[in-house]
């Protein structure tokens, strides 16, 4: 076959996908870009090239507060995910028994599997006001009136930490059982101490791990609407419900797209920084 | 010192199935609050639900959503996989990165982007827009896995079919596809599973005939009520269940 038909077939086969991607992913993107610097004349939508919806960002608070609100969220949920997650990563490569780990990591995530819906829910029924977590506190007598756990940031960061902790587990995990222990013997044979040999051997050998699955975290977190809808209720709002108002209420689409550019142009961002680090391939 | 790992791991097992426990055991609730302290237990939710013709129809919805998609972004992805795994193409390492980036960005803005193009385009919204969402998303990932597992060694099995005379279509279906299907059927049941779950573009892509996941989303504005846990119960158990399959795919492929 000569090298133009084989190119010509490889083509064929790509194709349809290729296509797929374009017309339903590359398409929508470039009109939602178009649509950013749209504006709405009370309901007529006006295209155009007009900043009038990001210059709207800076101009409005509740704007520019829930771009705040996302942000401090979804670093917190990143932050606390990591060192709960590290922990039993470890725990499941070094302590528990060959023959079992991989029944204990499958245990470790299996919830991991579940809507968001469905897992911002039962979360709902843990932290309510008649909910287990109250109703256990005062059997125990610890508490006499119930604590309000649910619609506050509390419950929002505890659904996130929930997920993203199985999620990280794995992406940990996956990087522990890589290291050849020879270097944790080598370490401990020059005559490190256990705590030396995790901050100078295993932490920077695992950290393109740990990145990765920060990085994932973040994405995921910044950009989900469920969790915070459900568990956050309305006390305060992150892009994601704005971005659901505006679609809603207010059928406000320059807006909205206006919003996801500037979710998308945060996530740029955050792989620039940690692109040194990141394996995606390795996943 | 030594009994520290294992109250941690018993502690993050607490953390990581308490919601799970308290939806599942209210779903068996004699009452109609699915809180503390249990009654029961108690089929009553589960045959309320299971007569409810909103939420069956929804279930059935869901799983052809599931199932329509992720046939489509399996076939697409194999093809894709296969055409630059096995062909020189100019530009593959982009056309790789464009296939994949669905993957970068969040379903949100894949659901709101396609929204968009179809309220331009003055269709109507149905399953089969959730479902072409639905593809988007899970195309990334079915290309992916099964271009990473085609290796040297089904290389050398197509070659030694084409030179005993085998065409295109007979190499594809006769050597590459058997040889492969442990990664396809891996990626169609991962994207079943995400399918099944997914909630966001359904909610922004669907209008009357919705999947269970926006369904149940409806039905929560009424607040905590034990037909939610025992629409939940079974969504968490047809996920656990995919995921199984697909563990125990991935598990004998790596067996020799």
């Amino acid at each position: 076959m000569s090298r133009s038909a084989e190119q010509r077939r490889g083509w064929g086969f790509v194709a349809p996908a290729l296509l797929w991607t374009l017309a339903f992913f590359v398409l929508p993107f470039a009109v939602m870009g178009a649509m950013s610097l749209a504006t709405l004349e009370g309901r007529t939508l006006v295209w155009g090239l007009s900043l009038a919806n990001y210059a709207e960002l800076a101009e409005k608070a509740y704007l520019w507060r829930a771009i705040m609100v996302s942000l401090e969220i979804t670093v917190t949920v990143t932050v606390v995910s990591v060192v709960l997650a590290y922990p039993l990563a470890w725990i499941i490569a070094f302590r528990v028994p060959a023959r079992w780990q991989r029944l204990a990591l499958l245990l470790a995530i299996l919830p991991f599997w579940t809507s968001y819906v469905v897992r911002s829910y039962a979360w709902l029924l843990v932290l309510a006001r008649e909910g287990v977590v109250n109703q256990t506190l005062m059997t125990l007598g610890l508490i006499s009136e119930p604590v309000t756990l649910a619609n506050t940031r509390f419950a929002t960061v505890t659904g996130f930490v929930h997920f993203f902790v199985m999620l990280l587990t794995l992406t940990i995990y996956a990087n522990l059982i890589q290291l050849s222990p020879n270097y944790r013997r080598a370490a401990m044979d020059l005559g490190a101490s256990a705590f030396q040999t995790f901050r100078h051997v295993i932490l920077p050998l695992t950290l393109p791990g740990i990145v990765t699955g920060a990085f994932l975290t973040f994405v995921l977190c910044i950009g989900d609407y469920v969790t915070p809808q459900i568990l956050g209720g309305n006390t305060e709002l992150t892009v994601p419900q704005v971005i659901m108002v505006q679609l809603g209420r207010r059928a406000d689409f320059p807006l909205a797209s206006a919003l996801a550019i500037v979710l998308m142009a945060i996530v740029t961002v955050v792989y620039l920084l940690s692109a040194r680090w990141l394996k995606l391939d390795r996943l | 010192m030594r009994l520290v790992p294992w109250l941690y791991l018993g502690a993050a097992f607490v953390f990581i199935y308490l919601p799970v426990a308290a939806l599942v055991l209210f779903s068996f609730q004699e009452s109609n609050l699915p809180v503390p302290p249990f009654q029961g237990p108690s089929l009553r939710w589960y045959a309320d639900i299971l007569g409810d013709d909103d939420v069956m129809q929804a279930l059935a919805h869901s799983l052809m959503v599931a199932a329509g998609s992720s046939a489509v972004a399996c076939v697409l992805g194999f093809f894709a996989a296969y055409g630059l795994a096995r062909h020189v193409l100019p530009g593959s390492a982009f056309l790789r990165g464009l296939l994949i980036a669905p993957l970068t960005v969040s379903y949100l803005i894949v659901g709101l982007g396609l929204l968009i193009v179809i309220q331009r385009a003055g269709l109507g919204l149905s399953l089969m827009t959730a479902g072409v969402g639905h593809v988007v998303i899970n195309l990334p990932l079915c290309f992916a896995i099964i271009y990473a597992s085609m290796g040297a060694q089904q290389q050398n099995a197509e070659r030694a079919a084409r030179d005993l005379g085998a065409d295109e279509f007979r190499v594809i279906t006769l050597v590459t596809v058997p040889m492969l299907a442990p990664a396809i059927a891996a990626a169609f049941f991962l994207s079943v599973t995400l399918s099944w779950d997914e909630f966001i573009i359904s909610f922004l892509l669907t209008r009357f005939d919705v999947t269970l996941p926006v369904e149940i989303w409806s039905m929560l504005r009424s607040g905590l009520s034990p037909r939610l846990n025992a629409i939940g119960s079974i969504v968490f158990l047809v996920s656990v269940t995919a995921v199984l399959i697909l563990e125990i795919l991935v598990f004998r492929k790596r067996r020799p």
